[in-house]
């Protein structure tokens, strides 16, 4: 198959979080980046699905600046075989899909993975409107992903409010990877090397616009001091549970 | 301002976030004058809990004319809405940011050309222009993002337990809904459903009980499940527990798990490091117990017992069960 994995860079999950003067982005100072997690486990299982299959080429595609690029080749050196940047500096989901749908349309891809969400931004909107722009099929939140015995045909798990499905999906697909798909490989010397040769793209964008304006940022509101209880007053961290916080 | 309200069921049962979208709506823009809430049921359910919608604001309820719509599949559903909200003329549509949403809302943003504005966690702000201001969490709960939304056409995702349903109004009519477009649009063929049986939804659950590896493995979760079932509470975990296979991943809190906001979070053995703060930190009441007095899970907890799960959990549960008798 040839599949093209949708990535992101984020910050890395121990970042403490502040924003710039005026609030309208992240304070870059001392940040790392890294694929977003949810998007590597998506590369990882692309490379598994063409090695188990025994074909086909698997390209990473990020849509962003040239700071980018060190993330999409690690991408490379975990075994993607080209990358692609859409050179744009894009403000929310919408011109995220809208730009990965132009690139896809001219493209033969049988099939796009990306993370169920970024963890900077969380909303977890690309696949679905990536979709919908292709007019492919969505399956979101896959757990597990595998051929189904039947060529151009996917067997996949996915979660849903209050449990979770397997269903079948005919190709091409846009599918959204979880945690427990698989677990996410770590370069090797080789890969390393081998990456600095493959091919990263460069493409300009169709300058589709956001949805929305962003106004400001802000950190959320501090919390209380906390208050102690010692293991035998249970009775008092109740009676405070219900007549304090009421939540009980 | 034509509204349409997408509500949830699941087996025939409306969900707790079909409550939660009709006050939404219904808070939102009864005080902007709008008098029609019209809601589009997600799959049927009985005419008597349809109609019940109208307790909390609706004014219309549309039921599915057949079966197409019973079991969640994102094409059928969102061919059936789009199909409504042409049909109606609406220019907002608004529905929860749970798995069902987040695959509708991103399809019909684009189908349906509406500005999307998703998982905000508060009723908007609406602006004398008519746009709107909304909010929502960035960074995994660690920063907040203020956004101005406008467009013709305007969609609304707000995430699970934004806000409690509130009593207003009485029993409304329901009407067919015409699920024509649905027929022949699903692009998945289902080959079985598991589901979570007698547990409470982590994502939608008021309170959650959730254990860390002070709990010293899987056989003690025992204690975490009784305190659960004292307080009506649904049972989560940190990464390290659920990357150790003591419990399943769908119960991993945090962020590279689910976010969750309920009104009550235990945490239990729990150290409180930054990634699983981010993804409990929206929850309004959070309880630490925890052997280290130096656990950054006190930082951020309203309430803290210093000392070990095994000693402690027996203990709140009798006075939980105790008060509850009381």
């Amino acid at each position: 198959m040839n599949i093209l994995v949708c990535l992101s860079q984020v910050p890395d999950t121990t970042t403490k979080i502040a924003f710039s003067a005026d609030n309208k982005s992240l304070n870059k100072t001392g940040v790392q980046y890294i694929i977003n997690p949810y998007d590597e486990l998506a590369l990882t299982k692309a490379l598994e699905l063409n090695e188990a299959t025994g074909g086909g080429t698997v390209t990473v595609i990020h849509v962003g600046g040239a700071d980018a690029e060190p993330v999409l080749r690690k991408a490379l050196a975990i075994g993607a075989d080209q990358a692609v940047r859409v050179d744009a500096e894009p403000l929310d989901s919408r011109q995220v899909a809208a730009e990965l749908a132009t690139y896809i349309q001219g493209q033969s891809y049988d099939l796009v993975l990306t993370g169920r969400e970024s963890i900077d931004y969380n909303s977890g909107l690309v696949g679905g409107m990536l979709s919908q722009y292709l007019d492919w099929p969505l399956v979101n939140v896959a757990t597990s992903i595998d051929p189904a015995g039947q060529a151009g045909v996917l067997a996949v798990s996915r979660d849903m409010d209050g449990g979770r499905e397997k269903v079948e999906v005919s190709l091409p697909a846009v599918i959204t990877c979880q945690k427990e798909l698989t677990e996410p490989r770590i370069p090797n010397m080789r890969g390393i090397m081998a990456a600095r040769s493959k091919p990263l793209q460069v493409i300009s964008p169709q300058g589709i616009g956001p949805d929305l304006s962003l106004l400001s940022h802000a950190l959320p509101p501090a919390r209380q001091a906390c208050r102690y209880f010692t293991a035998d007053q249970m009775d008092a961290l109740v009676e405070a549970l219900r007549q304090q916080a009421k939540v009980l | 301002m034509k509204v349409l309200i997408y509500a949830e069921q699941q087996d025939g049962q409306l969900k707790k976030s079909a409550f939660e979208a009709v006050s939404f709506a219904v808070q939102t823009w009864a005080p902007q004058g709008v008098q029609d809430f019209t809601v589009v049921l997600g799959g049927r359910v009985s005419e008597q809990d349809a109609a019940g919608l109208g307790n909390y604001g609706a004014t219309l309820v549309l039921m599915p004319d057949d079966a197409v719509m019973d079991a969640f599949e994102p094409h059928v559903h969102s061919a059936v809405l789009l199909d409504a909200l042409q049909k109606s003329g609406a220019n907002l549509l608004v529905m929860a940011h749970t798995y069902a949403g987040k695959s509708l809302a991103p399809r019909l943003a684009v189908s349906w050309q509406a500005t999307l504005a998703a998982a905000v966690n508060h009723p908007p702000e609406i602006q004398p222009d008519g746009t709107w201001t909304v909010q929502r969490t960035v960074y995994s709960n660690k920063g907040l993002a203020t956004y101005q939304v406008s467009g013709e056409r305007r969609l609304l995702s707000f995430t699970p337990n934004a806000l409690k349903p509130v009593l207003q109004g009485s029993p409304c009519p329901v009407q067919p809904l015409s699920t024509q477009a649905g027929a022949g649009a699903s692009r998945t063929h289902r080959l079985e459903v598991q589901k979570v049986q007698g547990k409470i939804p982590l994502t939608e659950a008021e309170r959650v009980i959730s254990g860390g590896r002070g709990l010293k493995g899987p056989e003690n979760w025992h204690l975490i499940e009784g305190l659960a079932d004292a307080c009506g509470a649904a049972t989560a975990c940190s990464k390290p527990v659920s990357d150790m296979h003591w419990r399943s991943h769908d119960e991993h809190v945090g962020q590279t798990g689910i976010t969750i906001k309920p009104d009550l979070y235990i945490a239990v053995g729990i150290s409180g490091a930054i990634q699983h703060l981010a993804g409990v930190s929206s929850s309004k009441t959070i309880v630490a117990i925890n052997t280290d007095p130096e656990a950054p899970f006190f930082k951020v907890a309203d309430y803290g017992v210093v000392g070990d799960a095994m000693e402690v959990l027996p203990r709140l549960t009798d006075a939980i069960r105790r008060s509850a008798g009381s």
